[in-house]
């Protein structure tokens, strides 16, 4: 809703002032859409400003409402209606996703790893439609290993090594530069013996630097990594071949760390869907969208993009959970709970290794989980209870302070 | 009233000193026995007269008040060797590790000691948790190994959890212990975490114990007159009994070995005293081998002295009992059984104005009714009222008294379903006395505290002061509630038979003569309206009871959504049009005035206020009981009803789902055999070379066998099982690939096998012939390595292409899922199908039907399983594959994939389940209870943390949101300020709504 002329959206602000009401900023864009949409007079404008305005100050909240504790029912109470059904699919069928209660629970938890991490990728206004782009991106991000460049792979007991040969057609088609995958290899095998296509390109202790080869020539590349001997120990075990077979068919050669897979999809542009995800190493590509691309894991937001971010990300991303399960519940109470996860600055969780254990009070902490730590701590630290939240004073059994016990009545002295 | 006279504003905690224990000790405990043989208390045992009483008849030795008033007094102990409180074990040794094991200084200079002192300082002015940065002084300091004071190289200190700490290989003991803690100066204990206003390191070494006076650990006479100790008391015999042996043996001068074993078990006995599940203690135990509660085990958890009797406390003047329906009660009321009422009272202050009505009360006494139970006189002393002291009380009686009356009618009370999940599971009820045992409540507000008439009991309490009625009947009354916080809807509002019963009323074509219609009209004790002298339509009954001006349209449950919507002159009458108060078009159904969902309900009282909308439910919903009533609604089996046609149009349909499914299981196979072959994972069959196996293998999936005599032949088979078109291209490639395996087996065995780019074959001369002769036995997974198979696969692969695939793997998923995914797709279409055409069978005069399509109760979904089909049963969220090894049921093949062999229940409730289908379903329904247990544990807990975060959070007087402490969370609550519960589904207003009303005037 962002094209509507500041011209209107000025006009519904003045005659607001007029009225004497500050709208929030979506109430006039929405009132500004309304006056385009159902081509208004200015006298009926008017009275819609009027009208609106009897609404909004008829339905304030009212000091002192407890809305802490309305929030955090909204919220937990539709908990007992959702599924436990962990994964679904959601709108991609390639991806599985935590949903239902147990992802409600991981973000209320502010979890620094989640189960089913996922990424969004979208693509600027120069990319979004090319699709060759779009690919080579998405080869860029997905996770490529040796394993999946393979031509043959041999392991050679007899002459105790390990023997690949790349395929270069499938090297071309990952969008790939040889010569970085040579430099992979022999980065990450610097103890071990590697001998490239038959001695033609030799390579002493590893010292491979500055081999290249001319890609296009050669179909097929032969590469033999031997580990070095051990003067230590005795000859090279089978299992070390093995051991060291593995890791060369795991050995990450492209890709994004943390991104597994990665699904190209076309709605009314590409978007790409990711297993995984990493947000700072995808923003610092290419061509990408950096407004809209976005991840699920909410942690990595926070580190990423800060607090602010964090808190939308936990609104957005609790909300997507609930409307998924066809809950409705007020985007307001989320916001609160969203908020008060992130009101110091850092995404603390909610319970005890969070909010709830960082609470000013003793008896409230207590009360809640470690009972006996928090009252031993609080004797030798000599805390004081000031007795200002809600459970210190029914433990003591006075009033609460909120709601209708946040105001006491002065009688005048006649 | 009695006014609050002294309010507690903080409570500060310390550790007690051994000279405050001592002072606050009435008495020294020296014997272990409790009692001597007369029943009486030992002079210094643990049960010694002067710790206070329990026993109304003896008085406190101390204060002198009787027991009952006396609240006890402390005692103490005296260790005869000091030992570690458990819960500072941790602590003490964090400090061991920080300071000097010299001259107990802190290991820090005088510049680190300043800085960390001004930080210290400035955390506590903010009234900021000390613990992240004690925490950061204790890592630090235990990182240096020479004192900054005394030069003394420090040795690491070792703790073997709980409280043994070990320096070097040397076991400290607390007496060493504290003479090093006592050394450590004020300044540094700050640093150290132990406040030095109410604490000093050394008091976390015990050397006296208190003793909690008797009302503490009070004993209990069983039934035998066996007298039976509290836990807490037992251990203090043990603690006593150690003390006074080990202060026996120290003054014998027994050897030190004895004296430290006796040392050590005193220090057990105090641990277990403090904390009985301290670990890496075996926790002390009674006869019975029950583990015995001690001081943590009473104050921790659920069940402990803080969620259990602090934050949750037991009350009088409440009343619980089972609930069941009363459709002719207000949502606002609740009915209340004459025993309750009789015995739950209203305190009723007597003043000149209420006396007479009090005097009535007093005079029926306790057992008639709308009585009396007991009077507090002036003098503050209750009498409970007796038809013999009625008339001495009567008289007496006088303005200033306070009369314990029955509960009556339009009294305020608080009515309570568990789990109280939301604010409305408390309400305040206007109460109605009624017969019989039961609370009675209306239906509506059955939604909000989830409730049913199954066996739901509901606890009801009543409100003591004026102040507490006021408020509830000003904020808690149902009425007030209608409109969930939640999501700015209504919660409130008619469920099943109210909705069945509006819609028969208010149907097309629903007409009733004069007669009729006022019999309904009078059963649901509206005001009669006029004669008409003609039929009258239900829409203009349900008219009644519209506010006069209502204006609004809205599509009901039962639209179909049809394209184009034909607006006022749908054909199913869905299309509802209010003008003027007036029913004009439409059916009234769960979208009008359900709850949840009520359009027609959220209207009303978001414009015409909440007693308006009370109003309207009661009257509708008896209108609608009373329609439904003398229309008729019966409902049974015979409703879900189908065609012979459609019976086996379903039937045809599952069939092809089946058949589907099981060439998705073959196309599955295939791949699988691909895969494997491609893999060179494939085993080769006995006598056949790889592409031979792979051939046959592939023809078995397709159900044919090719015996080695080979009756059937490759060229059979490809002519069965592939179209013409591509019959000519693979038989080209077998041929070739044969042909290329006989070139390779001849280059092989005249050794003029040229290595293929990327193949070693310079294998040693053995390695070779070995390969060769395997090959020629065709006994290829015998072979070490896979060069040479790899080679033969690339070859034929090549060749064969991937002609061969069928199912193919859905990138990023595996074969197995992609069918998985693939079969739940074409079964739930298959379900979905037969139920449409289950569907376009039922009619809208049937009553099972009426009741799905209006929303009153069921669903579409639950028809059709009755009469087409059932569905798949699902476990762990996906298909059934459990059971017996590799298969479900022994009913079945060994890795049968077929939609039966995996619970997809073809038949319908009503045609009745085979065994297998029974058995699959049964386990479906297991599967969803187990998840419903697990469920609302898992919610529960989130609740009671989301809870716990936000309950200080509320909304100050310049509206913004604050905790208690006075953190601002937002400046202003939800970004506008805006109540839920008075928006309009969370809008302010409806702007599109408010402009057609605009318009229309």
């Amino acid at each position: 809703m962002g094209n509507i002329d500041q011209e209107i959206i000025d006009k519904v602000i003045k005659i607001a002032k007029k009225k004497k009401v500050d709208f929030p900023e979506s109430y006039v864009d929405d009132i500004a859409e309304a006056y385009i949409r159902r081509e208004l007079t200015d006298k009926e404008l008017e009275t819609l400003i009027v009208r609106v305005k009897k609404a909004y100050e008829s339905s304030k909240v009212e000091s002192g409402e407890a809305i802490g504790t309305v929030a955090a029912q909204s919220v937990g109470e539709p908990g007992t209606q959702m599924t436990m059904k962990t994964f679904h699919y959601a709108g991609v069928v390639e991806l599985n996703v935590t949903l239902g209660l147990p992802r409600l629970i991981e973000i209320v938890d502010a979890r620094k790893t989640i189960s089913t991490p996922t990424m969004t990728i979208y693509f600027d206004e120069d990319h979004r439609f090319d699709e060759e782009f779009v690919k080579k991106t998405a080869d860029e991000i997905a996770k490529i290993t040796i394993n999946d460049i393979l031509d043959d792979f041999h392991v050679d007991y007899v002459q105790k090594n390990v023997k690949i040969v790349i395929n270069q057609e499938k090297v071309k088609e990952k969008h790939l530069e040889f010569n970085d995958i040579l430099l992979k290899i022999e980065k990450s095998f610097k103890k071990h013996i590697i001998d490239i296509d038959n001695n033609k390109i030799t390579s002493v202790d590893g010292g491979l630097t500055g081999a290249r080869i001319e890609a296009s020539s050669i179909d097929n590349i032969k590469i033999t990594i031997a580990p070095k001997l051990d003067k230590r120990t005795k000859g090279i075990q089978f299992r070390d071949i093995r051991l060291l077979a593995d890791k060369i068919r795991n050995l990450q050669i492209s890709g994004v760390k943390d991104v597994n897979k990665v699904i190209i999809r076309k709605d009314d542009q590409w978007v790409l869907n990711t297993e995984g995800s990493n947000l700072s190493a995808v923003l610092k590509k290419e061509g990408i969208d950096k407004e809209r691309t976005t991840t699920n894991h909410i942690h990595e937001i926070y580190t990423v993009l800060g607090v602010e971010a964090a808190r939308n990300a936990i609104i957005k991303e609790t909300v997507d959970t609930l409307n998924e399960q066809g809950l409705s519940v007020d985007i307001r109470h989320i916001m609160l709970v969203a908020d008060m996860m992130t009101a110091d600055g850092t995404a603390k969780s909610i319970g005890r290794h969070g909010i709830s254990g960082n609470k000013s009070s003793v008896l409230s902490r207590a009360a809640f989980e470690e009972t006996g730590k928090h009252l031993l701590h609080a004797s030798i630290r000599g805390e004081v209870d000031e007795l200002t939240g809600v459970i210190e004073n029914i433990i003591i059994g006075q009033p609460i302070p909120v709601g209708t016990g946040s105001v006491g009545i002065m009688m005048k002295n006649k | 009233m009695k006014p609050v006279l002294k309010q507690i504003s903080q409570i500060a905690f310390g550790l007690m000193s051994p000279e405050n224990i001592r002072e606050m000790s009435v008495r020294k405990i020296e014997t272990p026995d409790t009692y001597d043989e007369d029943g009486y208390p030992i002079e210094r045992g643990l049960m010694d007269p002067h710790l206070g009483v329990i026993d109304p008849s003896l008085k406190c030795k101390t204060c002198g008040s009787k027991g009952g008033e006396c609240q006890g007094h402390f005692g103490s102990i005296e260790l005869s060797r000091p030992v570690i409180h458990v819960g500072f074990g941790d602590t003490v040794y964090k400090i061991l590790q920080s300071t000097c094991n010299k001259c107990s200084r802190i290991l820090f200079n005088e510049n680190e000691i300043e800085t960390y002192t001004a930080k210290i300082n400035e955390i506590m002015k903010n009234g900021e948790s000390l613990t992240k940065t004690i925490k950061e002084i204790y890592k630090e300091a235990k990182t240096r190994d020479k004192c900054p004071y005394c030069d003394e190289e420090q040795e690491g200190i070792k703790i073997d959890k709980p409280i043994s700490i070990m320096e070097g290989g040397y076991k400290l003991t607390p007496s060493e212990i504290r003479e090093r803690l006592e050394k450590i100066t004020n300044e540094d204990s700050l640093l150290l975490g132990v406040n030095p206003k109410v604490a000093r390191p050394e008091w976390m070494i015990l050397t006296v114990l208190p003793v909690p006076p008797v009302t503490v650990r009070p004993s209990i006479t069983l039934e035998t007159g066996e007298r039976s100790e509290d836990d807490l008391t037992h251990k203090l015999v043990d603690i006593l009994r150690i003390n006074q042996r080990l202060i026996e043996n120290m003054e014998a001068g027994a050897p030190q070995l004895i004296v430290e074993d006796l040392w050590e078990l005193l220090q057990y006995h105090v641990i277990t005293y403090f904390d009985n599940e301290a670990s890496g203690i075996p926790p002390a135990r009674h006869r019975s081998k029950r583990p015995l509660k001690t001081l943590t085990q009473r104050l921790k958890g659920k069940e402990g002295r803080f969620r259990s009797n602090l934050s949750g406390k037991r009350v009088n003047f409440s009343a619980r009992t089972v609930i069941s329906p009363d459709p002719n009660i207000s949502i606002n009321e609740v009915g209340v059984p004459e025993t309750i009422a009789k015995e739950v009272t209203v305190p009723v202050h007597v003043n000149e104005w209420n006396i007479d009505e009090v005097k009535k009360y007093i005079n029926n006494g306790s057992d008639v009714h709308p009585g009396a139970n007991y009077v507090i006189r002036l003098d503050e002393r209750k009498i409970r009222i007796y038809d013999e002291t009625k008339e001495a009380i009567l008289e007496k009686l006088e303005p200033g008294y306070i009369v314990e009356r029955h509960l009556k009618d339009g009294d305020i009370v608080l009515f309570n379903r568990q789990p109280s999940l939301h604010r409305m599971s408390m309400m305040a009820h206007e109460v109605k006395i009624l017969p019989y045992k039961t609370f009675r409540l209306n239906l509506c507000v059955c939604p909000p505290y989830n409730a049913d008439f199954d066996g739901d009991e509901m606890n009801m309490h009543v409100f003591q002061t004026d102040e507490s009625r006021a408020e509830a009947k000003s904020l808690m009354r149902v009425q007030e509630h209608i409109i969930s916080p939640r999501f700015g809807g209504p919660i409130i509002g008619a469920i099943h038979d109210h909705i069945s019963g509006a819609y028969l009323l208010t149907r097309k074509g629903s007409t009733f003569t004069e007669e009729q219609a006022f019999q309904i009209i009078r059963k649901a004790k509206m005001t009669i309206p006029k004669r008409k002298n003609r039929d009258w339509d239900g829409k203009e009954l349900f008219s009644l009871l519209l506010p006069d001006k209502i204006n609004m349209q809205y599509k009901a449950e039962i639209c179909k959504n049809c394209d184009p919507c034909l607006g006022k002159k749908c054909h199913y009458d869905a299309y509802v049009v209010i003008e003027d108060g007036e029913l004009i078009t439409g059916a009234i159904d769960e979208k009008g005035y359900g709850s949840f969902s009520g359009k027609i309900l959220d209207k009303i009282v978001k414009e015409y206020g909440s007693d308006r909308t009370r109003q309207f439910l009661d009257e509708s919903t008896s209108l609608a009981i009373s329609g439904i009533m003398k229309v008729g609604i019966t409902t049974s089996t015979h409703d879900e009803d189908i065609s012979e046609e459609a019976r086996k149009e379903i039937q045809k349909l599952l069939n092809e789902a089946e058949d589907n499914v099981d060439q998705l299981v073959k196309d599955y196979e295939i791949d699988q055999l691909v895969e494997a072959y491609e893999n060179g994972v494939l085993e080769v069959l006995p006598g056949r070379n790889l592409n031979e196996t792979f051939k046959t293998k592939i023809m078995q999936v397709h159900g044919e066998t090719r015996d080695k005599s080979g009756e059937k032949t490759e060229n059979d088979f490809i002519m069965e099982n592939y179209p013409e078109r591509e019959r000519e291209g693979i038989q080209d490639h077998l041929n070739k690939a044969d042909e290329n395996v006989d070139q390779l087996v001849e280059a092989y065995e005249n050794d003029e096998l040229e290595a293929l780019p990327g193949k070693s074959l310079n294998e040693t001369e053995d390695n070779v012939d070995q390969l060769v002769e395997a090959y020629e036995n065709d006994e290829l997974e015998a072979l070490p390595g896979k060069s040479l198979n790899e080679t033969f696969k690339m070859k034929i692969m090549e060749v064969l292409g991937e002609d061969y695939k069928k199912l193919k793997a859905l990138p990023g998923r595996s074969l197995k899922e992609t069918l998985e995914m693939r079969i739940m797709q074409v079964l739930g279409e298959a379900r979905d199908k037969s139920g449409e055409i289950a569907e376009n069978n039922f009619k809208m005069d049937n009553h099972s039907v009426i009741m799905a399509t209006t929303g009153a109760r069921a669903s579409m979904l639950n028809l059709t399983q009755i009469s087409a089909c059932v569905g798949q049963q699902s476990v762990r969220g996906g298909r059934i594959n459990r059971g017996y090894i590799e298969r479900t049921l022994p009913h079945f093949r060994k890795n049968e994939l077929t939609s039966k062999a995996r619970g997809f229940v073809h038949s319908s409730y009503k045609e009745g389940l085979n065994p297998s289908e029974f058995y699959f379903h049964a386990m479906g329904g297991r599967d969803g209870l187990v998840d419903t247990a697990l469920r609302t544990a898992q919610s529960g807990y989130m609740q009671r943390r989301l809870v716990n975060a936000l309950q200080d959070v509320s909304v100050k007087d310049n509206g913004m949101v604050t905790d208690n402490r006075g953190l601002i969370i937002q400046t202003m609550f939800g970004e506008d300020g805006i109540d839920p519960a008075k928006s309009d589904h969370g809008k302010v207003a409806d702007l599109d709504k408010i402009i057609d009303e605009m318009r229309v005037k």
